[in-house]
């Protein structure tokens, strides 16, 4: 290929990509400078795509329409004990899976892989009658406690990266006089910081996106989630005043935007090693 | 070798290896297995959370041959997946291949594309609620550019389900393309070399070495696209609760109504256990045929 041909092929990439990504970019851009809006030329020009005058009194505003604190509270309380159970049980799990034998550890590892793919409507209502049964409809334990358990995605991806820490490790912390747990604490834990920060941003995530959980089992206001709280503030209003709507999705979006760009090295590379099966 | 003491039954490996895996194996028979079992036991009867009746198949019976809701929303969520997983598929492929070309600022546009993924699902439904307002929403004015007509996007049958999959192409820069190109990134540059030094033209590099090495990818996110069709729920219910005349019933959004607000949880169960033996089969299906076009490396063909 010619150097000609080469830097028009070059050039051609880059107006594609930037053609892509403006399409990409305009829900979000939209809903920014909507967010941005003053109540009365929202009113008289709603369509208006770049505001007359920006203002940023909508957050505060939807901040105090609805009982947001709380709904901002008990979400980060769900996902910050959530993520906790899910780094803290994947790789209790994990270790398990990858450094010892027993029997039937194959068979039990097939299962979890197979429990990706299983539709969550199968185990729904079942697990609602326990928790019911158990009095804890209306309260954060149903949406909390099953992280304690580990989840097939999070035990694969910490398992596929302790196979690639050297046995030599364990094996000098056991002449040393280390039991399991121990090895597990002071040595696999803290050489496996990479891929807990993975599973615990992807826990993160889950839960504070979670809407269908706490739909079901949150009744009181006072434990609404994000998700669930931002709803209501859709259907209070039969006019809907989009700005402040906006200005509130902004308000639960933003946290996933700051994780993500702290974290995404690691985001990405366990995206990745799911999706290549862990090669 | 060390002297050990004689060993009791815990200090074996295997028995600690078992413990640890414990947490998860008692989740899975408490939260998984059990349930699955009693989902199938209450979709043999009629249960409004107070009142149990056995009454055999009939909630099968009934939704199979007297339920057009559920037809519908069958229809729906299959007119969905079929539409929007193929073209998301070939979307964060193509997404996936440009960012693979050595531009300038590779990762700024990967943050781009990754973004709206990173909304959540409910602040999402809200964004997209907007964008597709019939008077005033972005997507109506881009249109009115070109001198199309306004469309009714959530209030017109005919067109709210594209709707739905014009929102779920706007997903194709997340973790689907992420993987694409992470199998991109994963070809050995020698393959494309030896393609060129045999003279293949950039599409017959593309055809007969790219494609056949990204075939385990694919299959993966085919098989978890279809999956995820059937998943839809919180942009249907936060949307357009499933209207017009149902032509936003995802299967995910009808089962959650007939248990959690029409309160007939034998229903909702054998429609739950109905969706599980469907992507049982489809996925089993997608196995088999994977044989023909999946290619795994270091595999004699």
């Amino acid at each position: 290929m010619s150097k000609g041909a080469k830097s028009q092929k070059a050039i051609l990439t880059l107006v594609l990509l930037i053609a892509l990504a403006s399409m990409f970019a305009i829900p979000l851009v939209w809903t920014v400078l909507t967010s941005m809006k003053s109540a009365q030329e929202f009113a008289k020009e709603p369509e208006r795509f770049i505001p007359r005058h920006f203002v940023f009194d909508n957050f505060s505003k939807a901040w105090n329409a609805l009982p947001f604190p709380i709904f901002v509270r008990n979400t980060v309380v769900i996902a910050v004990l959530g993520t906790f159970g899910q780094v803290l049980s994947s790789s209790l799990v994990a270790y398990g899976f990858s450094r010892f034998r027993f029997k039937g550890r194959n068979t039990l590892f097939g299962i979890l892989l197979a429990t990706m793919m299983l539709p969550s409507q199968i185990t729904m209502i079942p697990v609602f009658l326990i928790w019911r049964d158990l009095g804890a409809i209306d309260t954060f334990i149903p949406l909390i406690a099953p992280s304690f358990f580990g989840s097939a995605f999070s035990v694969f991806l910490v398992r596929q990266f302790l196979l690639g820490i050297p046995t030599e490790l364990d094996e000098a912390a056991t002449i040393d006089g280390a039991g399991y747990l121990r090895i597990w604490w002071s040595v696999l834990l803290p050489n496996s910081g990479v891929v807990l920060a993975t599973v615990g941003v992807f826990a993160f995530f889950a839960n504070w996106d979670a809407f269908e959980g706490p739909l079901i089992y949150l009744n009181s206001p006072d434990h609404y989630t994000l998700s669930v709280g931002l709803r209501m503030f859709q259907d209070t209003d039969g006019s809907t005043a989009f700005e402040q709507v906006m200005a509130a999705s902004l308000i639960h979006i933003l946290p996933t935007i700051v994780i993500f760009f702290c974290a995404q090295r690691y985001f990405l590379k366990g995206i990745a090693t799911t999706g290549l099966g862990g090669r | 070798m060390v002297k050990h003491r004689p060993r009791s039954l815990t200090s074996k490996p295997g028995f600690w290896g078992f413990l640890f895996v414990l947490p998860w194996l008692i989740g899975f028979v408490v939260f998984t297995a059990g349930p699955m079992l009693t989902s199938f036991w209450i979709s043999l009867n009629l249960y409004d959370l107070h009142s149990m009746e056995f009454v055999g198949t009939e909630n099968y019976r009934r939704l199979l041959f007297q339920d057009e809701i559920f037809w519908k929303s069958v229809r729906v969520t299959l007119t969905y997946a079929v539409v929007s997983v193929p073209l998301g598929i070939c979307l964060s492929l193509a997404l996936a291949v440009l960012l693979n070309q050595n531009v300038r600022g590779q990762r700024l546009f990967r943050t781009f594309f990754y973004m709206p993924s990173l909304v959540p699902s409910v602040a999402s439904a809200l964004l997209w609620g907007w964008v597709f307002n019939a008077d005033s929403g972005v997507l109506n004015q881009g249109l009115s550019v070109f001198g199309l007509p306004a469309i009714k996007w959530l209030q017109d049958q005919n067109w709210t389900l594209f709707a739905f999959i014009l929102m779920s192409l706007w997903g194709s820069g997340g973790p689907r393309m992420v993987i694409f190109l992470a199998g991109l990134q994963g070809i050995p540059d020698s393959y494309m070399e030896a393609a060129l030094l045999d003279g293949a033209t950039a599409w017959q590099r593309f055809r007969r070495v790219t494609l056949p090495l990204l075939s385990p990818v694919m299959f993966f996110n085919l098989v978890m696209g279809v999956i995820g069709s059937f998943q839809v729920f919180t942009s249907a219910y936060v949307m357009t609760s499933g209207g017009p005349n149902n032509a936003t019933m995802f299967y995910a959004l009808y089962l959650f109504r007939n248990g959690f607000e029409y309160f007939k949880m034998g229903k909702a169960s054998a429609l739950a256990w109905l969706l599980f033996a469907f992507l049982l089969l489809v996925t089993g299906v997608q196995f088999l045929v994977a044989k023909r076009w999946v290619h795994y490396e270091g595999e004699a063909k």
